[in-house]
């Protein structure tokens, strides 16, 4: 499986990434294990993604809860809770 | 609806005249400006940036007028949310509802923004004496939003 995924704010700056093109395993994969997946980077990673911080993400533009399941060709968003306005 | 993301600044009386010319429908409309102040939490800011996620946040805009046209008689909406480097004074944001009572515009701005503050994907960082920093979200935000729920429950028992 392929997906394409950004990360904004603090999250981009503290990790060095602002969007990457990932393969996983062919495997059901829900936004908590693949924020599992992505801390064993680091880590700074795992602070970031499984932390005391607050993360948000998305999935192809809707805010999604660490349920949601990623599917194919998806693109993945991670942030810090939004302060727009 | 409009919905835009721009670094550019904008004109109040220009957008709510290109909403409301020519509609004979619109009798009230309500706009709302959110302005960069130079105090935030204790801390001088000398500047301000904000990031957004272009793609989604303006499908987020668009739901988020939908969601107040689906609870209130709005007959037209504009959202305008500025991105890149503001300063203490400068406009960031402006919401505009137009309904033919004044009642269901008042309340879609006020909807409207609550739910921008809490959902939209905008980031602000603040330069300040002490250095650079993301702004960190407010718990009374998340609470104005949720009211929401509460009043519509309520306006759900009240039609029971």
């Amino acid at each position: 499986m392929k997906i394409k995924l950004f990360y904004f704010a603090r999250l981009k700056e503290t990790l060095k990434y602002s969007t990457e093109d990932l393969a996983l395993p062919d495997e059901t994969f829900t936004v908590l294990k693949l924020k599992a997946h992505l801390a064993k980077r680091g880590d700074v990673w795992e602070q970031m993604l499984m932390g005391k911080l607050k993360v948000r993400a998305a999935i192809n533009h809707e805010l999604v809860d660490d349920k949601a399941t990623i599917a194919d060709g998806d693109e993945v968003a991670f942030f810090p809770p939004v302060t727009g306005g | 609806m409009t919905v835009r993301v721009q670094t550019e600044d904008f004109d109040t009386g220009l957008e709510i005249r290109q909403l409301s010319q020519a509609r004979h429908d619109i009798g009230a409309v309500v706009s709302f400006v959110g302005l960069v102040r130079d105090l935030n939490s204790g801390d001088v800011v000398s500047q301000l940036t904000l990031e957004h996620y272009p793609g989604m946040t303006e499908k987020s805009l668009e739901a988020i007028i939908s969601q107040a046209k689906s609870r209130w008689r709005i007959e037209d909406a504009l959202i305008v949310h500025r991105v890149g480097t503001l300063r203490p004074g400068d406009q960031i944001v402006l919401v505009i509802t137009c309904s033919s009572h004044r009642g269901d515009a008042f309340t879609a701005c006020e909807f409207i923004m609550d739910y921008l503050k809490t959902e939209a994907p905008f980031w602000k960082k603040e330069v300040t004496p002490l250095g650079e920093h993301w702004v960190e979200a407010r718990t009374s935000d998340d609470k104005a939003r949720e009211r929401w729920d509460v009043h519509r429950d309520l306006c759900t028992k009240q039609i029971k």
